[in-house]
C-alpha cells in the first residue's frame, strides 16, 4: 500500500515537472502571451484554494463558508510583512500561511463542536468579522486598499506552491490520518467509537485547510498590487465552494479541473462575467439535485471513472 | 433619554428581524433545514410590492397582499423544486442547494433591476410623536404593532387550529405524524408558505424604513434574522421574536455608541458567543443525540 502511494507521488512529481517545463517554455517563446500568463497565475491560486477547501468540505464533510477569510489573513499578513518589515518573499508567504493556519486553529477549537448548518453560518460570521477588522484597521488602509506590495509572485512560485498543496492534501487523504478524516465525514459517532479522536482530526484538517488558504492569499497579495478587503467577502467563499462542489466533494482531480474551468471561462468570455454568479448558482443547485436523482445516477454510471477508490454509494 | 430612543429604534428594527426569523424557525422546526434563500425571498417580496405600487399604481393594501401571495408561492415552489428531492439525503446537500437558490434569486434580480437601488414609495405617515425627551417616529410604532399582531395570529394558528397542530406534530416526528394521517408534504409546504408570507410583511417594512431597496438587501437581512432565530433557540417562535428584538437593540446601540462600522461584527459576535456557550439558544430544547 505504502509503496503504491510513494509510486503515485513520484509520478505526480514527474507530471508536475513536465507540465511546468512545457508551460515555461511556451511562456518564454511567447506562445502564451502575458494575458494568458496572468490567467494561468490566477488558475494556480484558485486551484490551491479549491484543493485546500476540499480537505475541509469534501473529505472532512464540514461545510465552511469562511475560506476567503483565511485567504485574507494570509494575504494581509504577508503583504504587511513585505511592506513594513522588508522580509524576503518566501518568508512572508510562510508567515502569512502560518498566521492563517493559527487563526484557523483558534477558530476551529471552539466551533468544530458544531456541525452542518451551524458550522456553515459561524464560519461565514468569522469571515465577515475578519473582513470588518481589516476594514477598520489603520495599518491595512481600510476599505481604500493596501498598496505598495511588491509584485514578487511569479508563475514558478504559484505553480510549485500549488503542487505542494496538492501533494500535501493528497498525501494526507491517502494516509491513516486521511482515512480517519473520511471516517468522520461518513459517520462521526461510529468513528469516535472506533477510537478516532474526532476533535483532533477535525481541527487538524480545518487548520491545514486554512493554512493553504493563507498561502494562496499571500501569493494573491503579491500579484494583485492593490489589496482591497471587499475581495475577501462571502461571495469569494462561495466561489471557492462552487469549485469544490463542481469538481466533486472529496475528489482532488475534480477540484483542480473545476478551478481551472471556473477561472478560464470567465476570463475568456467577457460578456459572460455578467452571468457568472447566476451560472454558479445553477451549478450548485444542479450538482446537488443530480447527485441524488435517478437520472443523475444513471448518467454517472455511463461516464468513465476517473478514480477507482471512491465508488458510488447507493442510498 | 437618547438611550431609550435608541432602544425603541432597536426594538422596531428588531421586530422586523423577528418576522424574518420566524420564517427560518418554522422551516427549521418542520423541514429540519436552514432555508438560506429566505433573505432573498424577502428581497423579492419588496420588489413585488414596489412594482405593484409604483408601476401599476395599486393601493397599498392590495400591493402588500399581492406581495404576500407571490412570496408565499415562491417559497412553496422553491421547496418543491429544490429542497424536496433532497429531503433525508443529508444536510450538506440541502444546505448547498439553499445557498444556490439564494444566489439564483439574487442574480436574477440583479440582471432584471441592476444593482442600483430603487426608491420605495413612502406609504407610512412620516413624522414622530414627541413626549418629554423621547421622539418616536410613526414608522417605528407601526412596525412594532404590525409585527406583534402577525406573531400573535401565528401563535394562535399554530396552537389552536387543526392545521397548526399538524405542523407541531410534523416538527415533533415526521414518521409518526404521517402514520396519524397528516399529509407531511402539504404541512411542510404550508410552513414554507407562512414563513415566506411573513417575510413579505417584513420586506414591505424594510422598504418603508430604509426607503431604498436593491437586490443585495436580502443577504444581510437574512443572515441577521437567522442569527436572531439561533439566539432565541431555533424552532421556537417566541424565541425568534425575542431573539429578533435583542439583535435589533444590540445593533442600534452599537451604531449609536460605538460605530456603525462594527454593527455587523457585533451581531456576528453575538452568534459566536451563543453558539459556543448555549448552542440550543435561549428558548431551545437541548436535544440529546441518539445513536
Amino acid at each position: 500500500m505504502k509503496k503504491k502511494l510513494v509510486r503515485k507521488l513520484v509520478m505526480q512529481l514527474v507530471a508536475f515537472v513536465v507540465i511546468f517545463i512545457v508551460l515555461t517554455l511556451l511562456m518564454n517563446t511567447g506562445v502564451i502571451n502575458t494575458f494568458w500568463a496572468g490567467i494561468l497565475l490566477l488558475c494556480g491560486i484558485n486551484v490551491t484554494l479549491a484543493v485546500s477547501l476540499n480537505l475541509a468540505t469534501g473529505y472532512l464533510g464540514q461545510l465552511t463558508l469562511g475560506h476567503a477569510g483565511f485567504m485574507a489573513v494570509g494575504a494581509y499578513v504577508s503583504a504587511l510583512c513585505s511592506i513594513y518589515l522588508n522580509l524576503p518573499f518566501a518568508l512572508t508567504l510562510i508567515l502569512g500561511a502560518l498566521s492563517a493556519g493559527l487563526v484557523g486553529l483558534l477558530i476551529g477549537i471552539p466551533i468544530l463542536r458544531l456541525k452542518g448548518d451551524y458550522l456553515c453560518i459561524i464560519t461565514l460570521a468569522f469571515n465577515e468579522i475578519i473582513r470588518v477588522i481589516i476594514v477598520n484597521l489603520k495599518i491595512t488602509n481600510g476599505a481604500k486598499g493596501l498598496i505598495g506590495t511588491p509584485n514578487d509572485t511569479t508563475f514558478a512560485w504559484v505553480f510549485w506552491l500549488m503542487a505542494l498543496t496538492i501533494f500535501v492534501v493528497y498525501s494526507i487523504v491517502n494516509s491513516r490520518h486521511g482515512r480517519a478524516i473520511i471516517a468522520i465525514r461518513e459517520d462521526d459517532t461510529a468513528s469516535e467509537l472506533s477510537g478516532i479522536n474526532n476533535v483532533y482530526y477535525k481541527i487538524l484538517a480545518f487548520a491545514i485547510s486554512a493554512l493553504f488558504a493563507g498561502l494562496a492569499g499571500g501569493l494573491y497579495s503579491h500579484y494583485i498590487g492593490v489589496l482591497v478587503p471587499k475581495y475577501f467577502d462571502y461571495n469569494k467563499s462561495v466561489e471557492i465552494l462552487v469549485m469544490v462542489v463542481l469538481g466533486g466533494m472529496g475528489n482532488l482531480p475534480g477540484s483542480i479541473i473545476a478551478a481551472l474551468v471556473l477561472t478560464i471561462l470567465p476570463s475568456l468570455l467577457m460578456s459572460f462575467s455578467q452571468y457568472r454568479m447566476l451560472v454558479y448558482a445553477i451549478v450548485l443547485i444542479a450538482a446537488m439535485l443530480l447527485k441524488h436523482s435517478d437520472a443523475g445516477i444513471a448518467l454517472r454510471a455511463k461516464l468513465p471513472k476517473f478514480h477507482r477508490k471512491n465508488k458510488e454509494v447507493t442510498e | 433619554m437618547d438611550f431609550i430612543n435608541q432602544v425603541i429604534n432597536g426594538l422596531s428594527t428588531g421586530s422586523m428581524y423577528a418576522l424574518v426569523a420566524i420564517g427560518y424557525t418554522m422551516v427549521y422546526g418542520i423541514g429540519k433545514m436552514i432555508n438560506f434563500a429566505h433573505g432573498e425571498i424577502i428581497m423579492v417580496s419588496a420588489y413585488v410590492a414596489l412594482i405593484c405600487m409604483s408601476t401599476y399604481h395599486l393601493p397599498v393594501v392590495v400591493s402588500v397582499l399581492i406581495s404576500i401571495a407571490v412570496t408565499a408561492l415562491l417559497g412553496v415552489v422553491t421547496e418543491k423544486v429544490a429542497y424536496k428531492p433532497l429531503r433525508g439525503k443529508g444536510s450538506l446537500e440541502v444546505l448547498i442547494t439553499a445557498i444556490g437558490v439564494s444566489y439564483l434569486l439574487q442574480n436574477i434580480f440583479l440582471l432584471a433591476f441592476t444593482s442600483s437601488g430603487r426608491t420605495f414609495p413612502q406609504i407610512m405617515p412620516s413624522g414622530s410623536i414627541k413626549a418629554g425627551g423621547l421622539s418616536i417616529s410613526y414608522i417605528t410604532i407601526i412596525t412594532l404593532v404590525i409585527s406583534f399582531i402577525c406573531t400573535g395570529i401565528l401563535l394562535f394558528f399554530i396552537n389552536k387550529t387543526k392545521l397548526g397542530k399538524a405542523m407541531l406534530a410534523v416538527s415533533e416526528d415526521q414518521g409518526a405524524a404521517s402514520l396519524m394521517g397528516i399529509n407531511v408534504n402539504n404541512t411542510i409546504s404550508l410552513a414554507f408558505a407562512i414563513g415566506s408570507g411573513l417575510g413579505a410583511v417584513a420586506g414591505t417594512i424594510y422598504g418603508c424604513k430604509f426607503s431604498l431597496i436593491n437586490p443585495y438587501i436580502g443577504q444581510m437581512l437574512g443572515i441577521k434574522a437567522f442569527i436572531a432565530a439561533v439566539l432565541g433557540g431555533i424552532g421556537s417562535i417566541p424565541g425568534a421574536m425575542v431573539g429578533g428584538l435583542m439583535i435589533g437593540v444590540a445593533e442600534s446601540l452599537t451604531i449609536a455608541y460605538i460605530s456603525s462600522d462594527f454593527s455587523d461584527a457585533v451581531v456576528f459576535g453575538i452568534l459566536i458567543l451563543i453558539l459556543i456557550i448555549k448552542p440550543a439558544g435561549l428558548f431551545g430544547k437541548n436535544v440529546r443525540e441518539k445513536v
